[in-house]
């Protein structure tokens, strides 16, 4: 126990402050500025893996850690859709998790937000679209912001998440 | 039988030392198999190629003593190969998934779909003849065959794809009474991206980038295994400086994913500062190997022909400062693991796989290091740069979760003394060379002992130099069978803990 303590004390905190909002990473209108004023606040992410490899889930993973630490910033990831207001889906979707994306997407309340991640989220990446796959996630359900990378960093993300979450900054415009 | 007769049929395999390729007919499919089976062999993979006209190749690698037999039998049209399922249980899965991809079936009772659900039909075979490309729209749940266990008081839970966490997509079925679990059933196939036909669409120097974007957390281990293939067809010397390199790359995946899980089993155990403080750790080793190789995970840094940067010598430097900081805390917490009661108390004598259990279902890889079998490529059939600086092999008895923690903890602290070692020796000069692959048909093998694992890569190309085939597989195929036993008389709360110990590849497996 005594060196449990004392290590937490001994390391302190290592966070960091999170990155800036990008307004290139959007592809689709925000959503009005009363929702996103009340989701910024506590944001609730549900991620669905529907045919990464998955190395973009290893820098989602990240954003848990204490120098990114997400959970300082109000934003957890809950276990059911029924429970979140934003699904970080990475792909390229595969033919046999279409309907369960589907799926999770229905079973999200409204107003529901959806970040796409990684170059396979985003167009199908290397894999593109084939017998197996269907390229990226905006084939399946509405995407909002798609960040793009392989995989994207942390910091990468978490921009992106917080770009859905905030008004989108005067003279941005949907990409 | 004594299998020296067949090792003196064999051809040898292009850029191996020991090993041989065999082409048998008729019965001795089987016969080899068991003789192979008898001398203690290792199931490495099983597969099948389709030729022309709903005949085919079958293929089975083995391992035998550190040498590779690679044994292949013709299947005509409308015939069925022998299944391997009584000698190499783990054949089982791998006979069906061919069957799926290949349209070409064994006579094995067990002839469900495995990779295949609704993206394709029966009687379509997407390695012998591409299914058209159709909308999304066409996908619907397909009616999988589960073993129903009868009862009084027995339920099923069914779970995922879609899971609780951040996780890949696969279904569980869980057959219990009251919280204990009497079977399991896996149903796997959900991330099946159709990997082996885009093979065949990419140029053989280039397709690195995909064998790396098979199995993200295992990216060195795959891209080395597929240019270990290709460099092997084009019969090319990587100079020392790569393969070095290569090493250190592969044993920084080690770490990395085993930190990470170390650190997530003691989440599961109810002990989140171990994840905070292993999930630290982590980012600041991948930092470390960002400065070093400009990447945080080494996606493209292995290709054909050696490595693609060269990292300036202040930044090894400091990447053997870090990893030995490294080492020096993940030693401190191992310790914080021991001296906790409440760790201890959850991972021993969780999801046991007993060593005779391991050695029938052929556990491999660090999962059944834990289980009293000790292989390791690394040590058994070292390949360059292993040859001249080897790991001392982690092995334990118990098979549970604390043997697979307790062999994660050893294999940390040896392979953070690898990279230091590697990067002590780091000979000068290229860092890669120029690969050109003959206007031939050839077939090269490819075989890396991953951090879960041995990873295999078959590569055939075309008389134009092309890719032909394309196989590749993960340890993952022999490990998931066994994580169905590995649970059985365990409680359901258990089981986050009991896969996160194995910890066994979705996407890696589904291909
Ligand atoms: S973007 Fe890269 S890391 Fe992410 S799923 Fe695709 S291949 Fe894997």
């Amino acid at each position: 126990m005594i060196k449990t303590l004392r290590t937490i004390a001994g390391i302190g905190i290592v966070s960091e402050a999170p990155p800036a909002q990008d307004d290139t990473l959007r592809v689709r209108e925000a959503l009005q500025q009363e929702v996103l004023a009340v989701l910024g606040r506590a944001l609730c992410i549900r991620q669905v893996d529907a045919g990464s490899c998955n190395g973009c889930e290893l820098e989602i993973h990240a954003l848990n850690n204490p120098i990114y630490n997400i959970e300082g910033l109000g934003i957890r990831f809950v276990a059911s859709p029924r429970h979140a207001d934003m699904l970080l889906v990475t792909g390229p979707v595969s033919r046999h998790m279409v309907t369960a994306l589907r799926r999770t997407y229905d079973a999200t309340p409204d107003p529901k937000l959806v970040v796409a991640v990684g170059n396979c989220g985003c167009d199908g990446g290397i894999f593109g679209a084939g017998y197996a796959t269907v390229g990226g996630v905006a084939e399946v359900i509405p995407v909002d912001v798609a960040v793009p990378g392989c995989p994207p960093s942390p910091e990468r993300l978490l921009q992106g998440i917080l770009t859905a979450i905030r008004v989108p900054k005067p003279g941005a415009d949907a990409t | 039988m004594s299998l020296q007769r067949w090792w003196e049929r064999a051809e040898s395999l292009p850029g191996r030392a020991a090993g041989g390729r065999l082409v048998v007919h008729g019965g001795e499919w089987l016969q080899v198999a068991t003789d192979a089976a008898a001398a203690g062999a290792q199931l490495l993979s099983l597969w099948v190629t389709p030729t022309v006209d709903g005949a085919g190749m079958a293929h089975v690698a083995l391992l035998i003593d550190g040498a590779v037999l690679l044994l292949e039998q013709m299947v005509a049209a409308g015939e069925r190969y022998r299944g391997l399922q009584q000698l190499f249980p783990a054949a089982a899965r791998m006979q069906r998934a061919a069957a799926d991809l290949c349209g070409i079936r064994c006579d094995a009772p067990d002839q469900r779909p495995w990779l295949r659900h609704t993206a394709w039909s029966a009687v379509e075979a997407p390695l012998a003849c591409p299914p058209a490309t159709r909308p999304a729209s066409g996908a619907a749940i397909d009616d999988y065959a589960f073993v129903r266990v009868a009862g009084d008081g027995v339920h099923e839970i069914a779970v995922g794809p879609v899971h609780a966490g951040i996780i890949e997509p696969g279904h569980f079925r869980f057959s219990v009474v009251g919280e204990k679990v009497l079977r399991l059933e896996q149903r796997l196939g959900y991330l099946h991206k159709g990997v082996e036909l885009r093979f065949t669409e990419l140029e053989p120097c280039d397709a690195h980038r995909l064998a790396a974007r098979i199995c993200g957390d295992s990216t060195v281990a795959y891209s080395w295994a597929y240019c270990q293939a290709v460099e092997a067809i084009a019969g090319v010397q990587v100079p020392l400086r790569a393969v070095w390199l290569r090493g250190v790359c592969l044993e920084l995946e080690r770490i990395q994913n085993h930190v990470g899980d170390l650190g997530a089993l003691g989440n599961d155990a109810g002990f989140a500062f171990g994840l905070a403080q292993l999930a630290r750790l982590k980012e600041e080793l991948l930092r470390a190997t960002e400065v070093a190789f400009g990447q945080r995970y080494l996606m493209d840094v292995v290709v054909p022909g050696g490595v693609s940067v060269d990292p300036a010598s202040a930044a090894l430097a400091a990447l053997v400062i870090e990893i030995g900081r490294i080492a020096v805390r993940v030693r401190e917490l191992r310790r914080i693991y021991d001296d906790h009661s409440g760790v201890r108390d959850r991972f021993a004598g969780a999801g046991v796989v007993l060593p005779e259990l391991a050695r029938q279902l052929g556990l491999t890889g660090l999962a059944g290091r834990a289980s009293l079998q000790a292989a390791d490529l690394r040590v058994d059939a070292p390949w360059a740069p292993y040859h001249v600086l080897g790991p001392v092999v982690a092995v334990r008895r118990d098979g549970d979760v604390a043997a697979r923690v307790a062999v994660r903890f050893d294999e940390v602290d040896e392979s953070c003394r690898l990279v230091a070692a590697f990067l002590s020796d780091l000979p000068d000069g290229a860092t890669s060379c120029t690969v050109t692959l003959p206007a031939a048909g050839r077939h090269g093998l490819g075989l890396i002992e991953g951090w879960r694992g041995p990873v295999l890569v078959a590569l055939q190309t075309t008389a134009a130099g092309r890719i032909q085939r394309c196989h590749v597989h993960d340890p993952s195929w022999q490990n998931w069978p066994v994580l169905e036993h590995a649970i059985v008389g365990n409680i359901v709360p258990d089981f986050p803990l009991i896969n996160k110990s194995f910890n066994l590849s979705y996407s890696g497996h589904d291909l």
